[in-house]
């Protein structure tokens, strides 16, 4: 894989771009939503599950085995972050109902 | 070709990551963000699936891929149901550790494929391992202070922790030195081995020290970490959504916490670096004896009331009190009595804590106050009920100079009328702070269970 200084440059944008993009996005949310929105980006950054696969692809075509091991453990462990993550966070968020007519 | 769509695809997945986290921030749209954030990452993991990188691996990487994918989702799924609400904030730590763990095994397996052979990459790969393996054993310290385990109940103090965390920090940047200067030779290596030794020590040193109650500020730090060691891990293999996606999470992560800090009137410098100090003023002059009451007394105080406002805690989570309460809350309504909660934005062990349980036990999320919005009407409120709730009450916060407390926001539940204490026994909160409101003159104690004492309320209701 040959990374040249232009793509270097490139990806170091997209980087402080999405930084910024980050803190725009977050200022001013209610403090009751603090727990999911922690939890919903916290599964975001389960993301590294992509990074883990094609490490583990790559590796296999290196033929090099401890990689390849290595690779598909983080897989597995991303994998629990991102489906738990989403999965909790939307067992949270379901619970916050408007006031229905009551019961009974 | 195929890795055209792919960039295409992950501009798609980028978009649905800002969408989905613009939407987690409103309380009516949080769910539908929640869903686009996960679709987001379905394409993501899709268009990497059918990338050339992934195509070249051939068939066993593709079934060891799909395997771990297959054991992730199920071992996620189940705990994701299983767990109990009150236990959501340890489980998000440790959620939050795995993703750190797997970023440094990402970085470790780049570096055995050999993707890194310029300095810059071999710093990017090194940072991915520095910055994952902190969040990895942090986040774990995190989980088991949250989820009580024993070995965690004493505090831990390390003497002077900020020079041997700078010592221990100095040796992983070492270790990510020499793998720059050598990215692919035997330097490189005892870089990266030592780089992932001493950040992963780093972690638990640096989480140990900082008392429970000011976890959820760290797992929120620790989840910008997380989401930082993602972007890192993106620039190895030129991975935009990466870099994308992990940086959202780590510029976010690190706002949410600043926010944090704010509700409790902390630096977040201090709350890193300070050792946290022990009781320091105790018994200082007259020490009086809060009064207690039974639940008789306290139901007929309850009967006449026209307006009640819950003030509840963690105490609230562990005596699992929250469908109790909202019995509680209807029997009064049925009474005629205007029935709110005060939410202090750090209640319980996570920012929302109380909302999501209240939440599950169906309290209209109206009803949900936050402190700055009640406040103004606590002396015209009856009653306030305090549950299982303490340095969010008390009033050194406001008047005590000395106190540890001081300058921090609260609900000034001591200006209500009559102000009920619900409480396990007579002691001092997680913050080991004494709370001057538990003998001032309109307070009254009332011992036990939290969830029997307002079970027993509302079966005086019922009888009455």
């Amino acid at each position: 894989m040959e990374i040249t200084t232009d793509t270097i440059m490139l990806l170091i944008f997209v980087f402080i771009i999405a930084a910024y993009l980050g803190v725009e996005l977050i200022s001013k949310v209610p403090s009751q939503l603090h727990t999911p929105l922690m939890s919903g980006t916290n599964a975001i950054s389960g993301i590294t599950i992509v990074g883990a696969i094609a490490a583990t692809a790559i590796n296999s075509s290196g033929n090099h085995v401890l990689g390849l091991i290595i690779g598909t453990i983080a897989i597995f462990f991303a994998t629990i972050n991102v489906i738990g993550g989403y999965f909790v966070t939307d067992r949270m968020l379901a619970m916050f109902k408007k006031k229905e007519a009551p019961k009974k | 070709m195929s890795d055209y769509i792919c960039i295409v695809l992950y501009m798609v997945s980028c978009v649905l990551f800002i969408m989905g986290i613009k939407k987690l921030g409103k309380a009516d749209t949080a769910r539908k963000g929640n869903l686009y954030s996960s679709i987001g990452m379905l394409i993501a993991v899709v268009s990497v699936l059918i990338s050339q990188d992934v195509i070249d691996g051939g068939l066993v990487s593709y079934l060891l891929i799909i395997l771990a994918i297959a054991g992730g989702s199920v071992v996620g799924f189940i705990w994701s149901k299983k767990v109990e609400m009150t236990g959501m904030p340890q489980l998000v730590a440790l959620f939050n550790g795995f993703g750190g763990l797997s970023s440094m095994l990402v970085a470790i397996s780049q570096y055995i494929a050999g993707v890194t052979e310029d300095s810059f990459t071999a710093l990017t790969l090194g940072l991915t391992i520095l910055i994952g393996a902190v969040a990895f054993t942090g986040s774990l310290i995190a989980w088991g202070k949250l989820a009580g385990l024993k070995i965690f109940k004493k505090n831990f103090t390390i003497p002077g922790k900020n020079i041997i965390n700078a010592c221990i920090l100095g040796v992983a940047v070492l270790g990510i030195i020499f793998l720059c200067i050598s990215p692919d030779g035997g330097l490189g290596v005892a870089g990266v081995i030592i780089t992932t030794l001493s950040s992963l020590v780093l972690g638990v040193t640096m989480v140990i020290t900082i008392g429970g109650g000011d976890m959820p500020v760290i797992i929120s730090f620790l989840n910008a970490l997380s989401g930082l060691a993602a972007a890192f891990a993106g620039f190895p293999i030129g991975n935009t959504v990466l870099i994308v996606s992990g940086c959202l999470v780590g510029a976010s992560g690190v706002i949410l916490t600043l926010i944090m800090c704010k509700a409790m009137n902390k630096t977040f410098a201090a709350l890193l670096f300070k050792t946290a100090k022990k009781k320091a003023s105790t018994a200082e002059g007259e020490h009086k004896e809060p009064k207690a009451m039974s639940v008789e007394d306290a139901f007929l105080i309850l009967e006449a009331a026209k307006s009640v406002v819950f003030i509840p805690g963690y105490g609230m989570a562990v005596a699992q009190a929250q469908h109790a309460v909202k019995e509680l809350c209807d029997v009064l309504e049925e009474n005629g009595c205007e029935v709110n909660f005060a939410i202090h934005p750090v209640a319980g062990r996570m920012p929302g804590h109380m909302n999501v349980l209240l939440a599950e036990a169906n309290v209209p999320y109206e009803q949900l106050k936050t402190a700055d919005e009640m406040n103004p009407q606590m002396p015209n409120t009856d009653i306030a009920i305090v549950i299982g709730a303490n340095d969010v009450v008390n009033p050194a916060a406001i008047n005590d100079e000395s106190s540890p407390l001081y300058g921090m926001p609260i609900v000034n539940a001591f200006e209500a009328r009559t102000v009920f204490v619900l409480k396990r026994g007579q002691g001092t909160g997680f913050s080991g702070i004494e709370n001057p409101l538990f003998t001032m003159d309109n307070t009254v104690m009332i011992y036990g269970d939290a969830k029997q004492t307002v079970s027993q309320l509302v079966v005086e209701f019922e009888n009455d």
